[in-house]
């Protein structure tokens, strides 16, 4: 018996805590007249975005489409004359991607990023595969200062082994001196 | 005129229950929207109340299949039994002092006779699409609804007592000189209430389609007009149900008078509209288990009790 009154005492306060709801606003607004506000972490269109030089950060090194869940970037890596990577073409099929976020998870030079856009609708399929020339921003987009180059201890154009801000000189191994 | 005027009455029942349906599947979206927090649907017309248009239009537009299984007579005549039965049903509804279609002695009967009617609809209906589903569906409802039938019409016998009447407005006008009955009559009340939302099969009562359990219940196989007839037939039973609990326990048309009676008869019946709107917002469907021994452990001696009580009392006093 009191269990039964605890269940219809149980029952009347939902009804009334419901029925609070009357007074709190929505969670939801009207989306085309009004845009709801999406966090700067929101998973939707991808870019690929550039250094603090302006190049590319992009080294072309597959582990993003590899990381992908569902196989839809597709990448080919050429070198320019200085031994520098880049992709020579990029290419994402959005009507396949399932924005899980996790290709810039993986990637280890913060190039490709997603971003809080998600109004990417076509009528035609073909249009959501999008190239390097659209996917490419000119801003360095949610890292802003990170060059992959003047970390990694590589030598590219203007900059030898060991000359960037966090990089030692390299050690002559086979010099007996200290 | 006289004949006009019940002509009118007629149509206006008739009509106005129909529409009431009608925007009830609108007005239920956006309440359940208010209460969990979102906007609901507001695109059609004024506050999106073209909706109610919008669904008939689509449910006319779509195929009306008739699965080459079932049983093509009871298939079609089903949907059609529940309406039907609730419209009956609004027959004996006194709106106001002189406006109902009907007046009958038996009043009250005559509205459980209708309501239990309804039950051939979803039985009929879900033994007649020859799928499972349907069956299960078909056979909750017939177990659920037989049996939430007993106290629902015992819960009213307190009410007939007291008034000495079967009579809708002469229950309504009992009221007028004595009390209003959810006062002397509140466990009947209560008991009405739940068995009503059971017998019109709504949440937390909707064991019959219980669509987490079986993909639609008793109109699975339906589609087109025959399930709008289903849904039709619901909300008109919700309406139905409602006005009832007004008429009965809440003095019907009786109110201050700075308004018209048939006026505090709708507020009357839309409040527990809303009622039976925040229970499908709020509390989940019971086990079937639970539901059948809920009503006969609990509700059917409550029901009892109250009887022997009311009988008691009005023999003593
Ligand atoms: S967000 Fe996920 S699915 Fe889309 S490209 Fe990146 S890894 Fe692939
Ligand atoms: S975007 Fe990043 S992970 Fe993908 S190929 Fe370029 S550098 Fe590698």
């Amino acid at each position: 018996m009191g269990m039964i009154l605890k269940a219809i005492w149980s029952q009347l306060v939902t009804l009334y805590r419901v029925l609070l709801h009357t007074f709190t606003p929505t969670d939801t607004v009207s989306y085309p007249e009004e845009m709801p506000y999406l966090a700067p972490r929101y998973r939707g269109r991808i870019v690929l975005t550039r250094d603090p030089g302006g190049e590319e950060r992009c080294v072309a090194c597959n582990l993003c489409a590899v990381a992908c869940p569902v196989d839809c970037i597709a990448l080919q890596k050429t070198e320019d004359e200085h031994g520098r990577w880049y992709a020579d073409f990029f290419r994402i099929n959005f009507s396949r991607c399932v924005m899980c976020g996790l290709c810039e998870e993986a990637c280890p030079t913060y190039a490709i990023q997603l971003t809080p856009d998600f109004e990417m609708c076509e009528y035609d399929r073909q249009n959501m595969v999008y190239e390097k020339e659209h996917l490419l921003i000119s801003g360095q987009g949610k890292y802003p200062g990170y060059s992959f180059y003047h970390v990694a201890g590589k030598a590219i154009k203007d900059k030898d082994k060991g000359e960037s801000l966090n990089e030692a000189t390299p050690i002559d191994v086979r010099s007996l001196l200290p | 005129m006289v004949e006009l005027v019940i002509y009118l009455v007629i149509f206006g029942t008739l009509f106005g229950s129909f529409a009431g349906a009608a925007l009830l599947v609108w007005f239920e979206r956006r309440l359940l929207g208010l209460w969990q927090d979102r906007l609901g649907p507001n695109r059609v017309g004024l506050f999106g109340a073209g909706l109610a248009i919008a669904d008939i239009i689509k449910l006319f537009a779509k195929e009306d299949w008739i699965p080459p299984f079932a049983d093509r007579f009871v298939f079609v005549f089903a949907p059609t039994a529940i309406v039907m039965a609730m419209l009956l049903g609004f027959a004996v509804v006194p709106f106001a002092p002189d406006i109902h279609v009907a007046d009958l002695n038996i009043g009250l009967l005559f509205f459980l006779g209708m309501t239990s009617l309804a039950v051939y609809s979803v039985l009929l209906g879900g033994l007649a699409s020859n799928n499972k589903y349907a069956l299960l569906g078909g056979l909750r409802s017939a177990a659920q609804m037989v049996s939430y039938e007993v106290f629902m019409g015992l819960s009213l016998m307190g009410v007939v007592m007291q008034a000495g009447t079967f009579s809708l407005v002469d229950i309504v006008l009992w009221q007028a000189d004595n009390i209003w009955f959810f006062i002397p009559q509140f466990i009947g009340f209560l008991i009405f209430l739940i068995a009503g939302i059971a017998e019109s099969h709504r949440l937390p009562f909707d064991l019959p389609e219980a669509e987490h359990e079986l993909v639609a219940g008793f109109h699975t196989e339906y589609s087109g007009m025959k399930f709008g007839m289903f849904m039709l037939g619901e909300y008109l039973g919700v309406i139905l149900i409602s006005s009832m609990i007004a008429t009965i326990f809440f003095g019907g048309w009786l109110g201050p008078d700075f308004l018209p009676p048939i006026f505090w008869f709708f507020l009357k019946s839309f409040a527990f509209i809303c009622f039976f709107i925040l229970l499908r917002a709020a509390i989940p469907r019971p086990r079937y288990d639970q539901l059948m021994s809920f009503g006969w452990k609990y509700l059917l001696p409550l029901t009892l009790i109250n009887l022997l009580a009311t009988g008691a009392i009005l023999l003593w006093a």
